[in-house]
């Protein structure tokens, strides 16, 4: 789960991690509000999850409640776009897109994100800005520190163009965050000697949050130094591992504050990882793998998914069923593609599912089902024997992705 | 021969009473797995499936000669569960549990690769591991296997199940076949596989299945070219996936470009292996590399 800045600021203030004072605002008032508390300089900032926020307008720096309702206004009706798509609407905007390209933006435009609250900070100077992350490195199995003088702007450019001054240091979990990895880390990246005392004493407390919080990422950019001497965590992005929300209970509530696309959340409710994309042909699957390469061979057949669904290991009729009718409900579906290979799944329960779907929806595009594995034959002849005019059923992976393909494009089998 | 599971394989199953537990279990059974004891806290004297369960693995270990388990407790306990066994000196541990926090995995695997202990653990989060005709410790469908030649090692379950059906398609069978798990930190990674896989003499072709996310395909691609000495061919899974949904942004940092569908193929094409397009092709490209 991914955090709002805000959110993540929060938890890191419980660690004693230095944050600039703020407030969160839902509406241009309450920001009004919020700079009127906090008097003076503020800055108001768009709760987002993109990267590069502030080049589209998402941060602005105001001197007066007035100015802040008016800055936050003007923020609640920006479409935010990651960074591709930022690029797209760049381009776009000076009506250079290609053919290409302008099926892309008409994508991102789908995509876009509006902010649904703002967080007002008392303003400060900075003197410099770091980088600092703390993660996981799945490569060597272990945690990894990541510090950096030239913070405030896109780590993997400089990680690029200047890796030497992008300073890594390896952490033994068993171990544990000692001074010395702090030491290591702040002396190599060469913060201005008046944030060295600061940052030593910050990199133990985010290190005791990321372990404490579960988190998979932390990450402080920038962790600005200030006019007045202080080091402090003027950003935050903080990924927490949602595998571990059984000793946090508070993962939830975090969580409500996120906007999940009203499919994602139907589908979770009902027990089904999905994830909403931009095709016509909707994918049932089972496993995570093979429902991946089940958009991979769709698309090889010319096609493109409306979604990638997982039903997971050993469902039952009634999670099928109730697949099929999710992803029947979007109306950008064209056909649907039903790919399971049967181990602990069973392919009987895999055809009652669909015919219990059959029987009880509404189901107007074709549906074209491959079972293999367990009872794969009883589920075959369950389906034959329940003839419906939208059933279609394929003998092979590749064959079932042709037919769901041409059947969305309008062909006739 | 075949690698991690064979005939000599003495099963103890951790959470062999729970309904999952008992159901793959008895399926491992029936393939002809030799299953020797279970464990649950709590239940020690009673019978289950026709064999003693103990409080605890070292009881277990110390009087049935246990040498591998499989952990089938849930996500909360299932840490602790991996270490009670390596604790207790079992060299094969198979972790089926999914959703193990990262950060305990990380603990655990920092711990076992200490080395003090030789033991190696496959998952968790995964299928668990076949050696076809001689053992299953896991969940793998044992009727769609045959014995043969080929090693498989995956990061996912169901395309292990598809790609052995490909092959059987073909009349090519399976030394064994390793399910490596999905998650960001696995006990036993690709080349901690492949090295078994370069030891045994029955496997002579090996298929690596991955998935975008990580650098384990690449590193696997290089130290195979120098290391394994036996043919790979190689599938990659998320060709399409849009980007952003797993992969975090500091992630890509430490690995630069890597993580990509591209970047994997381009990995393997540079070791001189084949990367198949799907799972139909891996089996047609296996059956390339025997000249048939």
């Amino acid at each position: 789960m991914d955090l709002f800045e805000y959110q993540g600021k929060e938890l890191l203030r419980k660690f004693e991690v230095p944050v600039p004072e703020g407030r969160v605002a839902q509406s241009p008032e309450e920001a009004a509000d919020a700079a009127r508390f906090l008097g003076g300089k503020v800055v108001v900032k768009a709760q987002v999850q993109v990267g590069g926020r502030g080049k589209q307008g998402g941060v602005a720096l105001v001197d007066s409640p007035e100015e802040a309702q008016a800055a936050a206004e003007k923020i609640f009706a920006i479409d935010f776009h990651d960074q591709e798509g930022f690029k797209l609407k760049q381009k776009a905007d000076a009506g250079s897109l290609n053919a290409q390209e302008t099926e892309v933006w008409e994508q991102k435009q789908r995509q876009a994100q509006r902010a649904s609250r703002v967080l007002v900070e008392r303003a400060s100077d900075f003197t410099s800005e770091y980088y600092c992350s703390f993660l996981l490195d799945r490569t060597k199995r272990r945690h990894l520190a990541i510090l950096s003088a030239m913070g405030g702007m896109d780590i993997e450019a400089v990680n690029e163009e200047h890796p030497e001054a992008v300073v890594k240091v390896g952490i033994d979990p068993l171990l544990a965050f000692s001074d010395f990895h702090a030491r290591a880390l702040v002396f190599a990246a060469k913060l201005d000697t008046e944030a060295r005392k600061e940052t030593l004493q910050i990199l133990p407390k985010l290190y005791r949050a990321f372990v404490e919080l579960d988190a998979s990422q932390i990450e402080i950019n920038p962790l600005a130094f200030t006019a007045e001497g202080r080091v402090i965590a003027a950003d935050a992005k903080v990924v927490l591992d949602d595998s571990a929300a059984f000793r946090h209970p508070f993962f939830d509530e975090l969580k409500a504050a996120h906007e999940v696309p009203e499919q994602e959340k139907k589908a979770k409710s009902l027990g089904l990882n999905l994830i909403k994309l931009d095709g016509d042909v909707g994918i049932i699957g089972n496993g995570a793998g093979l429902v991946m390469s089940t958009l991979d061979v769709v698309k090889d057949a010319g096609g493109d998914a409306a979604n990638f669904l997982d039903v997971g290991g050993g469902a039952n009729a009634e999670v099928l069923s109730n697949a099929l009718q999710i992803i029947t409900e979007n109306p950008a579906v064209k056909s649907v593609l039903i790919n399971i290979f049967g181990g602990i799944t069973r392919c009987d329960l895999v055809a009652e599912g669909i015919i219990d779907a059959l029987g009880r929806l509404d189901v107007t595009v074709p549906i074209v089902v491959r079972l293999d594995g367990t009872n794969a034959e009883q589920g075959r002849k369950m389906l034959a024997d329940a003839p419906h005019p939208m059933l279609r059923s394929a003998d092979t992976m590749l064959g079932a992705a042709d037919l769901a393909v041409r059947l969305a494009h309008g062909e006739q089998s | 021969m075949a690698v991690i599971v064979d005939n000599s394989t003495r099963l103890v199953v951790q959470g062999l009473t729970g309904s999952e537990g008992s159901f793959h279990t008895g399926r491992n059974v029936e393939y002809g797995t030799k299953l020797v004891a279970g464990v649950t806290p709590g239940k020690g004297g009673i019978e289950h499936l026709g064999v003693p369960i103990f409080d605890t693995v070292k009881e277990a270990v110390d009087r049935t000669g246990a040498n591998t388990s499989m952990v089938f407790v849930p996500a909360r306990f299932a840490a602790d569960a991996i270490l009670e066994s390596y604790e207790a000196g079992v060299p094969t541990i198979v972790a089926i549990t999914e959703h193990i926090p990262a950060m305990d995995m990380a603990r655990v695997v920092a711990y076992l690769h200490r080395g003090e202990l030789p033991a190696t653990l496959i998952g968790p989060n995964c299928p668990g591991v076949i050696s076809p005709g001689k053992a299953n410790v896991g969940i793998i469908p044992g009727e769609v296997c045959t014995p043969g030649p080929v090693g498989l090692v995956s990061r996912s379950g169901t395309l292990v199940y598809q790609i052995v059906h490909e092959l059987t398609q073909l009349g090519i069978g399976q030394s064994t076949c390793v399910g490596i798990g999905g998650d960001p930190i696995p006990g036993a990674d690709f080349i901690d596989v492949l090295e078994k896989f370069r030891d045994d003499p029955e496997t002579e072709i090996v298929v690596l299945v991955g998935e975008i996310g990580g650098d384990a395909e690449e590193r696997a691609a290089a130290w195979a070219k120098d290391n394994l000495g036996k043919p790979v061919v190689g599938f990659f899974a998320g060709r399409e996936a849009p980007p952003g949904k797993r992969m975090g942004h500091a992630g890509a940092i430490v690995s630069g470009s890597q993580g990509t569908w591209q970047a994997k193929a381009d990995a393997f094409k540079a070791a001189g292996f084949p990367v198949a397009k799907n799972p139909t092709e891996v089996a047609q490209l296996v059956a390339e590399l025997r000249g048939e």
